[in-house]
């Protein structure tokens, strides 16, 4: 069922990991949330969804701390993150693994030690510790084979695998992810997405996607959240949200060119522009 | 915007990029011990920083103590003089031209190299993954390379003015007949160990390396994501090291005198 409209406490509150309470964030004078309220319901899939540029990316970054909100509160598992030190945030960090729409690897390292990159920083494990670490995070994602390969001699739903098995070497509690599907073909879109329910279903990990491919999203998510003009504009499950009768969501799911978002930038008149307006 | 404007405004964004620069160097000395743990990442960039711009030193010092021996010997032999032609050699050399030389050359070289490995790191999010890692990109990234640029620099300027010597010997001994030993003997009596080969090739290499080093990191890690952006960062690491580098070699040069 759709929970509500733009309505805060419309939000599936219980056991929730992540807590959003009037976050507001402005850029060069745009507003991009205005007093946004939101909640992440532990061990599930939230899909954060919404129209391009509407700050879902920017509600990632704030959640771990790499962009800090103009003002309100966000609140991960009990821990404040704009109150939390340089250190308080990396120990958060190592909570929680994130996944980046071009995958981040890094182009130094092979498939292997990018994968084992987290483990060598952050531990003092032996060697054969941390090879059998890796193997198992990349048998779980189908690379094993390919530890050796370099990144650039991986495909984009490859990269985006071994990213994954990166973010998931410390069994973290939560899972950032930024437009996973994003120029995946249709196989490489379903291993994606196979991955992200058997790692939420067999770690309990709570995932949160930021997406826009509704069918995807249907698919795997428990929860979808969207997002415009700065608020949870609707919130609800997946199958439904789409029914909601709202403006938004008819626009957004129907991929109607003109609705609650303009299909022009906001612009002064034309004509005067023009200078049809002095001729006449 | 008329000319004077845009003049005034790229002085003022020069002067900020200096002082950006000098505000991130207290970023890059407390990120240093903790850098201490990637001593083999500080190696590595010793080993692409220095090593790998061997070949351009030493190729650039030859034919720089080649040509000053060319000149010297036409210049001293009016005078007479053509014995001091390794003298001055040594001096030239010692005290500017092999620092000098060797840092722009290391601009161009290891420098915008630096600046677009870090701005390439910064654009495709690898800095952001580190910091999502938990592992400060600072320490791992930026400070390892401002390390080893310091180290290498001083050795390249002994490479440099090695080779510089050697090829002032070669011209003014083996193809122009000055006499080896009054080559050596005026060289070795009038250089001081201290005042020119320390002063001058260490201080002012070490000075240096430590200016083009922190530009180049500065631009890469401070670049903007796009590949624009790392095109400007590493224009920019090759114009403000060489006016750095001037600049302060006149100033160094002002208080070694």
């Amino acid at each position: 069922m759709t929970d509500a409209i733009a309505s805060p406490d419309s939000a599936p509150t219980g056991d929730a990991l992540v807590r959003v309470r009037g976050l507001t964030t402005r850029f060069s004078g745009r507003t991009v949330f205005d007093g946004l309220d939101l909640d992440i319901p532990r061990g599930k899939i939230t899909a954060i969804m919404g129209p391009s540029g509407t700050g879902k990316t920017t509600l990632l970054k704030h959640i771990t701390g790499q962009t800090p909100a103009d003002a309100g509160e966000l609140l991960v598992d009990g821990e404040d993150v704009a109150k939390l030190s340089r250190e308080g945030l990396f120990k958060l960090r190592e909570r929680v693994g994130y996944l980046f729409q071009n995958s981040a690897l890094l182009t130094d390292f092979d498939v292997f030690e990018n994968v084992a990159f987290p483990l060598r920083q952050h531990t003092r494990l032996p060697e054969e510790l941390i090879r059998d670490i890796v193997l198992n995070k990349l048998q779980a994602v189908g690379l094993r084979g390919a530890s050796r390969l370099m990144p650039s001699e991986l495909s984009g739903g490859m990269a985006r695998r071994v990213a994954l098995a990166r973010a998931i070497v410390f069994d973290p509690m939560l899972i950032l992810y930024d437009e996973p599907f994003v120029g995946l073909d249709p196989i490489a879109l379903n291993q994606v997405l196979k991955l992200i329910r058997t790692l939420n279903e067999t770690l309990g990990i709570t995932s949160v996607l930021v997406a826009h491919e509704l069918a995807a999203i249907q698919q795997i998510a428990d929860r979808v959240v969207l997002i415009a003009n700065g608020k949870v504009v609707a919130s609800g499950d997946p199958k439904e949200i789409a029914n909601d009768g709202s403006p938004w969501t008819r626009q957004f799911f129907g991929g109607e060119p003109d609705g609650p978002v303009p299909f022009h930038y906001p612009a002064g008149d034309y004509a005067a522009e023009l200078g049809l307006g002095e001729t006449a | 915007m008329n000319a004077r404007v845009k003049r005034r405004n790229l002085v003022v964004e020069g002067l900020a990029q200096i002082g950006d620069a000098g505000l991130f160097l207290p970023t890059l000395l407390a990120a240093m011990p903790r850098s201490l743990r990637y001593f083999r990442e500080i190696v590595r960039q010793i080993w692409f920083t220095g090593a790998m711009s061997l070949i351009i030193i030493m190729t650039c010092g030859l034919f720089v103590g080649m040509v000053l021996a060319l000149q010297l010997y036409h210049v001293l032999e009016i005078f007479g003089g053509t014995a001091s032609t390794g003298t001055v050699v040594a001096l030239s050399v010692y005290r500017e031209l092999g620092p000098v030389v060797t840092a722009l050359l290391f601009a161009g070289r290891a420098g915008t190299s630096i600046t677009a490995e870090i701005g390439l790191m910064r654009a495709t999010d690898q800095l952001s993954a580190m910091e999502m890692m938990a592992v400060d990109p600072v320490a791992y990234v930026v400070t390892p390379r401002f390390i080893a640029g310091i180290i290498a620099m001083p050795l390249l300027c002994c490479v440099f003015s090695a080779m510089a010597i050697f090829g002032g010997h070669l011209v003014g001994v083996t193809w122009l007949g000055i006499d080896n030993g009054t080559f050596w003997s005026n060289m070795t009596s009038n250089v001081e160990v201290w005042k020119d080969v320390i002063d001058g090739v260490i201080w002012k290499g070490l000075a240096f390396g430590t200016v083009v080093t922190l530009i180049s990191v500065h631009q890469g890690y401070t670049t903007p994501p796009t590949s624009e952006g790392v095109a400007y960062a590493t224009t920019r690491t090759v114009v403000a090291s060489s006016i750095a580098i001037l600049a302060l070699d006149f100033v160094l040069t002002a208080f070694m005198m």
